[in-house]
């Protein structure tokens, strides 16, 4: 083991993983080169802002840095951006890069996240017009945030957390904002009606206009094809717009990982030391599929403590101290006021219990399955966030009429539950 | 430039200049301070950044907002002296400011 912590190892992907891989990778003593090679040119930066402050405009590019440049430096870690590896040769231990480089490799580590799901309309696939955005990455909102001016005609297609996040940043800057859905609600495959219905009144509150049970069929552009004039639906109905946004959902980047022929299910499949079907290759962040103790199931995550803890654990295990990645799914979402954090994985629930109540603007719902606790969202409640997150991970039973006690401190909830 | 201290659970200690402007967390990030980590970038939403911070040095930062305490609420190890350091910004008047590391780093 300690000859290969003097190899070199590789981290393909330069995002929220990758960057925690590397300077945990030095931490847990890997002496020889450390490359992170990512088609982005920046250096990791944080996502999550893109869809809320830096939309808005409040905070500069420089500030998502995760780390600066001289910590990676000091560490002696390569950084080499705004390059793509095209492919993985195992036979021969090499990466090729798309601008004809190749690299040897001892470890190999996959950090390649995702890309947008793409809207399946033809008209746009030949090219893409100039008011159509996805939104992934920094050069994304850049694009995107020239468009942005007051009294413009915004029309998002999926109602699920970028959409309403991008929602809340459009309507408070003045634009005219309508979400397209094609479920019943929005947020319908992260939580409850309840959550959906809450967040759906304070969207339309604001002013914006949610269309739900509306599928996107195709798109209008004006004479010389450049911009979308108009989206129109399934049913015939048109909505004009003089921009628009798609957030329906990611793809996990795993065509590095197939074509080399290691094993992909929805996510590069890994086992809980973030090891692939190949022993020298690793993968972390959003492009595994990987066991989850607490549910009993492969899970497919998109989130950054996912990316973040993931990489702690492989970043050890590479380096010849394995460490299980055993940790609770957990995500946040800013929207105007409201802190949505939620812990947890809801589906399966037999029993919703609320503490506080919606209109206050301010509560816990707690989703249980026989008297456990499987997940919660919180609206501005940090405490029972993070009460939550330990009587899950220490699977501690609940009494649901407690849960739903106000007059009962949530600290108590926890030594009595 | 300002100094902060950062004191781990075992004593050993780590001096850094912190630019005017940054958060507390920012600057041990930007140095690797075992045991802030600071995953959700400073958005007051995960409490990896929790550090005690000296009584006689409270009454030069702003008390913590509810939703930094909210957070605090049911973190491990919390003391009266708890607060998370993304919240936290270096003003000249932080000079010298210790922060101690709890004991259990996540
Ligand atoms: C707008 C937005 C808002 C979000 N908000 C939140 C939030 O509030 N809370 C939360 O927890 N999560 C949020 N997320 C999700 C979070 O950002 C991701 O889960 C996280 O970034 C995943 O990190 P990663 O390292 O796995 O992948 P990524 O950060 O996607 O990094 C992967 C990198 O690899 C590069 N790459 C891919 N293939 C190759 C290749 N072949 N060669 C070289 N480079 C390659 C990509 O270009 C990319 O830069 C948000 C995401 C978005 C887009």
């Amino acid at each position: 083991m300690s000859e290969v912590l003097s190899g070199t190892a590789i981290i393909v992907g330069a995002g929220h993983a990758a960057g925690e891989l590397a300077t945990h990778m030095r931490d847990n003593g890997w002496r020889g080169r450390i490359s992170v090679i990512g088609e982005e040119g920046s250096l990791p930066y944080h996502r999550p802002p893109l869809s809320k402050a830096y939309l808005a405009g409040t905070v500069t590019a420089q500030s998502l840095l995760i780390k600066p440049m001289a910590v990676f430096e000091s560490a002696n870690i390569e950084f080499i951006g705004g390059v793509r590896v095209n492919t993985i040769d195992r036979a021969g231990s090499r990466v090729h890069l798309a601008d004809g480089r190749t690299a040897h490799y001892d470890r190999l580590i996959l950090a390649t996240g995702g890309r947008p799901r793409p809207l399946p309309v033809p008209r746009i696939q030949q090219r893409t017009p100039d008011n159509f955005h996805y939104l992934r990455t920094l050069a994304d909102v850049d694009r995107m945030r020239e468009q942005f001016k007051p009294g413009k005609r915004l029309v998002i297609i999926g109602g699920g957390y970028v959409g309403l996040e991008v929602a809340a940043v459009a309507i408070e800057r003045g634009l005219n904002v309508t979400i397209l859905e094609a479920l019943p609600r929005v947020l319908a495959r992260v939580t409850a009606p309840e959550l959906s219905a809450f967040y759906a009144a304070r969207h339309r509150n604001a002013g914006v206009e949610i269309r739900t049970d509306t599928q996107v069929e195709d798109v209008q552009l004006d004479p010389s094809g450049n911009a979308i004039t108009a989206v129109v639906s399934v049913d015939g109905s048109w909505f004009e717009a003089d921009l628009v946004v798609v957030g329906i959902g990611l793809v996990p980047n795993v065509e590095l990982a197939s074509d080399a022929g290691l094993a992909v299910d929805n996510g590069i499949l890994v086992d809980e030391f973030g090891q692939t079907s190949d022993p020298d290759i690793y993968a972390a962040g959003d492009c595994t599929n990987h066991p989850n103790r607490f549910f009993g199931r492969r899970l497919r995550l998109e989130s950054v403590p996912n990316a973040l803890e993931q990489a702690r654990c492989v970043a050890a295990s590479v380096c010849g101290k394995p460490k299980a990645y055993v940790s609770v799914p957990w995500f946040w979402s800013d929207q105007y006021h409201l802190k949505l954090k939620m812990v947890g994985l809801s589906q399966g629930y037999d029993q919703l219990v609320m503490r506080g109540t919606t209109e206050s603007e301010c509560f816990a719902a707690f989703y249980l399955k026989d008297g456990y606790l499987l997940a919660v969202d919180t609206v501005n409640r940090a405490p029972e966030f993070m009460l939550a997150k330990r009587l899950i991970s220490e699977r501690i039973r609940v009494d649901p009429c407690r849960l739903a006690d106000e007059g009962i401190p949530v600290k108590d909830l926890l030594t009595h539950p | 430039m300002p100094t902060i201290i950062f004191i781990q659970p075992d004593g050993s200690e780590q001096r850094i200049d912190a630019p005017l402007g940054l958060s507390v967390m920012q600057v041990a990030v930007n140095h690797q301070v075992p045991g802030i980590l600071g995953d959700c970038g400073g958005s007051c939403s995960c409490a990896t950044c929790h550090g005690y911070v000296e009584r006689e040095w409270a009454q030069h930062i702003p008390v913590a907002e509810p939703y930094e305490n909210d957070m605090l609420t049911c973190a491990a190890d919390v003391t009266e002296s708890s607060r998370l350091s993304c919240q936290i910004i270096v003003t000249p008047q932080l000079d010298g400011l210790v922060i101690r590391l709890p004991p259990t780093s996540r």
